[in-house]
């Protein structure tokens, strides 16, 4: 379809942007557009202006801080598939990019848009989640840090305040004995998560789990965090008895989403099997 | 509101004022005329609009024009050189990788995006790398046919 | 037959499509060209109490904005009609626009014409439409109960008609004295067609001289032509020229006359330029015309050896708010004569009721009526051969048709041409390895893996013929289709077809034959079908009828033509004509082909006629109008094999196995690609497709997000096959080819998922079968 009309400014650094955002209050932020353009093309939204930030430099590129990882908001999930840096130390994340839409929406579709926009299907909230990211914002009274667990509000709705801009995300680098796995089952139209499950698992020298981390995206309006099975991983050796055994006494999922596709106690059953799935692929690599 | 852009589309550099609004699928069909590149859908899931927008498959549906200002955009019109098919275009013709032809300009691109990234893949990988582009006639039987078909050609050079 | 049919030729019309060059309706652009976007109702059900068109007409760009009292007043006919009509058939009229009521989500309600479309759009939004919303009915077994909302005043009970065939009372005997019933309700998916080119129109009126002309995305062009003059628009028939340029998939959906592309044309002529309008993909989905949609319980009766006694059938057929143009022909005529399946069944009833309800129009959708009908039939055999303990393969040889019973007459009014079921179904068991397949599925269960093996062995009726009786059935058309073959004087031909491909690739299959019969090249050949202006007359391309209706047309008129060269060439030769033989493109008399004529001499001859035998008229065209004796018979047997994840009902398809006769194949890569295209769309049935309305009529799958058609990596790759068994009487021996694979295949993967389930003990589950449903087949719905 047509989107309504809108007036576009196009902004060459962060400082631009936000200076346009302050003068445009009702302004949508522009970056690969390929969650805001669906959206206008059917006239679910209508922002009379459009601030693009797809040009600015300074919110591209994937960069090894040592114990962290920054990656620019601009960052496309393709990008993010193809990174060297992410596949050595942040595998998760790649993993994950490589499952959202199909190419073309790879090519086109950002990391910044992906969160910000904060749809409960999407791939990227539960894996930052999971891997406790940090998301940087730059806004009129300067710039600041949101932890993950405190970026999504809910349904479509993110801690980023009117005139802010997503700017970067920054996630740890992992340690030794730590897999990762991202498991989907995917709506057939959609490509959307019904489920997707993100699991972390680091052992102790022993092969006991030492920590992990297991959430979720599609069973509930924000990423779920199921921090009840991990706790109770930890110090066990994870055969797949005891991850069975975790998930099924452990796992609770309050208020699940539902639709003519799937429904809530459908998901919530996918979650136990897409746990089960995720966490001892994440615990063979963790071993390998 | 008009913006100046610039866009490079099969060789050839283009200037033109536009609409913010107005989406690049629709710039290379009614202001430019090249009508090989189709509309199947509105929510960015069939892939008929798939193009090159420097040297990457994109939907131009999900693109806006200024958005594509400054990109080399290669379409289906640009693909054969010289009059000859690209081996693509070879392979999907001699396969009967196509019936009606709508979603075809489409879903040859995605391929060569593909093959790009990967010139010797599995069925399984083409099947998943055109997850983005829907066909009705063919089933994709003969659409993956020709693709690993086009894969082998491209590879022998 | 020479050397083109039954050959592997790759299609003549690929070189426009692989590199964008052919054009298909959108494409096109005239000069000071308008474009129109139509207003669609948010409600299915309303009373439209008043509509405000002045802020929208008054923005820049728009050029009008009309609405159903427009037309009206305007003094066009202003409808759309239905082409079959039924005994006692409720026929409703339905306006091109809404006027007084709305009655689905979509219908429309204005139309704006403006300078683009991105304003068009934008003036929709500035309509001011008060509705005053109703109560609304979707489901077609709850709109027949009383005190439901009615779609229309004039049909009680929403029931459009109430059909039956067989006989009821030889059945109800066979139950009576049955060993063995089976019964099975089920609901049959509601389907939306998805071509991939949604419907355009473009529509350029010439005041001076009164003529339309209209290029549309269609499947019949005469057929549009007939309803646009006679019912929409009043303009007379020669004045309004239907083209289909390319065409992007119809499926059926492109068959019908519907409201918008009238609209399109009566805008032209209202503001005196040309209208394009092409709808968006959720346009189509609320506005092209449905498929499927049945409320089913059947019944079969057995003896005590798994022989079927009887079969007895119950459906409420959805048509939705308004008979679109072939709807009441769907559900009686493609589907309940279809129900003696591949069998020797002695007695048969069915009764079907068409209800109308607050939703999109239903009518033939790839199939059309035949897969329904194959699904009760195929999944019955399967119940049954459960409850007897046999084989599914061995309870459908026990009745078959046998080769030797053919012309075979079933008890629901067709007979069966010819045919070899069992052959098919041994080729199939062969490529599937049967035996250690079923060890093998053994084995698996063992360990706690799931693979189900589901057969259909399926009939289909297709090229419906002849047209006295199917005039006699209801239909408002002929079913017979015309072919002109012109040889020019410089021995090169164009063949004037009334079929009008869509992507099936007719060019290249008619020239296949033209090149076989005349012994031209194919680079010598031009096809032209799909304009009405070049055209004398056609029924157009649906129901699988071109090859076997339009191919015999061309062989006929084929034929002609050389007979009348031969008239020529005998005189040339100064022989008997009938000593003169026909081949590889030369006449010469028998025993002497160094003194040949070419045809190319011949046809320069026809044409200078300075020397023509006595009485013949000159020049080298023939005309042909083939009207067939029978409807074609294609069968066979397809197979899946899948394997079901019991923890969360997924389903992966290991193998799909078609072994297809459809007669003598013209050209192999061809009649493959439809098989094809058609499993592919009847496994879209079975595990993902479903067109859902919630109880307010609004269509919950209302997008390609939310409506999964499938995608390269839901499907395998398919293993087809054939046996052929020419049909006897056409002149090519060719049966319809297009609509097997998803007339056999939502079958067959069903029957796969419940042969894996059996040890679950589920017996059936709805299409389609989402994981979901297989996983609270397994678990019980009380798990959650």
């Amino acid at each position: 379809m047509y989107p309504p009309r809108f007036d576009y400014y196009r902004a060459a650094s962060v400082q631009e942007a936000v200076q346009l955002l302050q003068a445009h209050p009702e302004a949508k932020v522009l970056a690969g557009g390929h969650s805001l353009l669906p959206m206008m093309k059917l006239r679910l939204a209508a922002p009379p202006v459009l601030v693009d930030i797809g040009r600015i430099e300074e919110l591209r590129g994937i960069q090894d801080l040592g114990d962290r990882l920054r990656i620019g908001a601009l960052t496309t999930h393709w990008e993010l598939e193809r990174s060297d840096i992410l596949a050595r130390k942040c595998p998760l994340i790649p993993e994950a990019a490589a499952q959202i839409g199909d190419r073309q929406v790879r090519h086109r579709g950002t990391i910044g848009g992906n969160l910000v926009h904060a749809d409960p299907g999407s791939d990227l909230p539960a894996v930052i989640l999971a891997l406790d990211g940090t998301l940087h914002l730059a806004g009129p009274n300067g710039t600041r840090q949101v932890a993950a667990r405190d970026f999504f509000l809910d349904l479509m709705t993110t801690a980023v305040q009117p005139g802010e801009i997503l700017t970067a995300v920054e996630v740890p680098v992992l340690g030794e004995r730590t897999g990762t796995a991202y498991l989907k089952f995917e709506h057939p139209a959609s490509g959307y998560a019904v489920c997707g499950a993100a699991a972390i698992v680091t052992l102790n020298a022993d092969g006991t789990v030492a920590q992990a981390r297991l959430c979720f995206n599609g069973i509930t309006s924000t990423p779920f965090n199921a921090q009840n099975v991990t706790d109770a991983l930890v110090g066990h050796t994870p055969d797949d008895a005891t991850i069975e055994g975790v998930v099924d006494q452990h796992l609770h999922v309050g208020d699940p989403m539902g639709d003519v596709f799937a429904s809530g106690a459908y998901r919530v059953e996918l979650a136990k099997v897409f746990a089960k799935r995720a966490l001892k692929q994440a615990r063979d690599r963790a071993q390998a | 509101m008009g913006v100046p852009i610039r866009v490079e589309v099969n060789g050839r550099v283009y200037e033109h004022t536009v609409e913010p609004r107005l989406l690049l699928v629709h710039y290379l069909r009614d202001v430019l005329g090249l009508t090989g590149t189709k509309v199947g859908c509105d929510t960015s899931q069939c892939g008929a609009c798939t193009v090159l927008m420097n040297g990457l498959a994109v939907k131009s549906c999900t693109v806006l024009a200024v958005q594509a200002d400054g990109a080399q955009i290669t379409t289906i019109e640009g693909l054969a050189k010289d009059g000859e098919l690209h081996p693509l275009q070879q392979a999907f013709w001699e396969n009967h990788g196509l019936q009606c032809g709508y979603c075809t300009p489409g879903m040859i691109l995605a391929a060569y995006d593909l093959l790009q990234e990967n010139p010797n893949p599995t069925e399984e990988e083409v099947r998943h790398g055109l997850e983005g582009n829907l066909c009705r006639c063919t089933g994709y039987h003969n659409i993956v046919k020709a693709v690993l078909d086009a894969a082998q050609r491209m590879r022998e050079g | 037959m020479g050397q083109y049919i039954g050959a592997a030729i790759k299609r003549l019309e690929d070189p426009a499509l692989i590199t964008g060059r052919a054009k298909y309706t959108d494409d096109l652009q005239l000069p000071n060209m308008a474009y129109a976007a139509i207003l669609r109702s948010p409600y299915a059900h309303a009373r439209i109490k008043r509509i405000d068109t002045s802020k929208a007409a008054a923005m820049e760009g728009v050029i009008a904005v009309f609405t159903g009292e427009d037309i009206a007043q305007s003094g066009v006919p202003g409808v759309v009609p239905v082409g079959w009509l039924l005994p006692d058939l409720k026929t409703p009229p339905h306006p091109l626009l809404a006027r007084d009521k709305v009655r689905h989500v979509g219908d429309g309600v204005a139309v704006v014409v403006a300078e683009d479309r991105y304003t068009a759009y934008d003036a929709l939004e500035a309509i001011e439409v008060e509705y005053e919303p109703l109560p609304a009915v979707v489901n077609p077994a709850d709109a027949v109960k009383e005190g439901q909302p009615l779609v229309h005043e004039d049909a009680p009970n929403n029931i459009a008609f109430d059909w039956s065939i067989g006989d009821k009372e030889a059945t109800d005997e066979a139950f009576a004295k049955a060993s063995h019933v089976v019964s099975l309700d089920l609901v049959n998916n509601r389907l939306i067609p998805n071509a991939m080119e949604p419907r355009a129109t473009l529509a350029d009126y010439n005041p001076v001289t009164g003529e339309l002309t209209l290029w549309m995305t269609s499947q019949n062009p005469h057929i549009h032509r007939l309803l646009m003059s006679l019912a929409s628009l009043g303009l007379p028939e020669h004045k309004i020229r239907v083209i289909a340029p390319a065409v992007g998939g119809g499926f059926g959906s492109k068959i019908h006359h519907y409201p918008d592309e009238a609209i399109t044309a009566w805008c032209a002529m209202q503001v005196g330029r040309p209208v394009k309008w092409q709808a968006t993909r959720m346009e189509t989905y609320l506005t092209d015309a449905h498929g499927r949609d049945h409320v089913t319980h059947a019944e079969m009766a057995l003896d005590e050896n798994g022989r079927i006694l009887g079969l007895r059938v119950q459906t409420y057929a959805n048509l939705g708010a308004y008979l679109s143009t072939f709807a009441p022909a769907v559900p009686t005529y493609l589907y309940g004569t279809l129900l003696s399946g591949e069998y020797d069944i002695p007695a048969i009833y069915c009764r079907v009721i068409g209800v109308f309800t607050h939703t999109t129009p239903v009518d033939a959708y790839r199939g059309a009526g035949r897969p329904e009908a194959t699904f009760v039939v195929e999944r019955l055999m399967d119940l049954a051969a459960r409850k007897l303990g046999l084989d599914p393969t061995e309870i459908r040889r026990r009745n078959f048709v046998p080769p030797d019973k053919f012309p075979f007459q079933t008890q629901v009014a067709l007979q069966y041409d010819s045919g070899n079921y069992e052959a098919a179904l041994q080729k199939a068991l062969e490529i599937i390895d049967y035996k250690n397949l079923r060890q093998e599925q053994e084995r698996l269960r063992q360990e706690g893996r799931y693979i189900g093996i589901g057969f259909s062995t399926y009939i289909e009726a297709c090229g419906l013929a002849p047209s006295a009786v199917v005039g006699s059935l209801g239909a408002q058309a002929g079913q017979w289709e015309s072919a002109l073959v012109r040889i020019h004087p410089t021995g090169k031909v164009t063949v004037y077809s009334g079929s009008s491909a869509h992507g099936q690739g007719h060019v290249t299959t008619f020239a296949q034959i033209v090149a076989d019969k005349l012994g031209v090249s194919l680079e010598d050949i031009e096809i032209i079908q799909s304009d009405t202006d070049q055209v004398q007359y056609g029924w157009g391309t649906y129901g699988s009828r071109s090859a076997a209706v339009g191919g015999s047309a061309l062989a006929v008129a084929l034929d002609r033509i050389v007979e009348k060269g031969r008239k020529i060439a005998a005189h040339l030769l100064e022989a008997a004509e009938e000593d003169v033989v026909f081949e590889d493109g030369k006449y010469y008399v028998k025993g002497a082909p160094d003194q040949a004529k070419t045809l190319q001499e011949v046809a320069l001859q026809a044409y200078l006629a300075h020397n023509l035998p006595k009485g013949l008229e000159p020049a080298l065209e023939a005309v042909a109008f083939y009207d067939p004796p029978n409807f074609t018979f294609p069968f066979g047997t397809h197979v899946a094999v899948v394997e079901v994840i019991p923890e969360t009902g997924e389903i992966k398809i290991l193998r799909y196995v078609a072994v297809d006769d459809v007669g003598n194949v013209i050209n192999p890569l061809i009649v493959d690609g439809q098989v094809h295209g058609g499993i592919a769309q009847g496994i879209g049935q079975a595990l993902f497709e479903s067109a859902v309305y919630d109880e307010n009529g609004n269509l919950v799958t209302g997008s390609m997000l939310d409506y999964a058609v499938p995608k390269a990596h839901f499907l395998p790759s398919f293993e087809v096959d054939r046996t052929v068994t020419p049909c006897p009487h056409n002149p090519l021996g060719v049966k319809g080819a297009g609509e097997t694979g998803s007339i056999a295949s939502p079958a067959a993967i069903v029957n796969a998922i419940v042969d894996a389930l059996a040890p679950f003990g589920v017996e059936h589950i709805d299409m389609p079968v989402t994981p979901e449903k297989i996983w609270r087949a397994i678990h019980g719905n009380g798990r959650s």
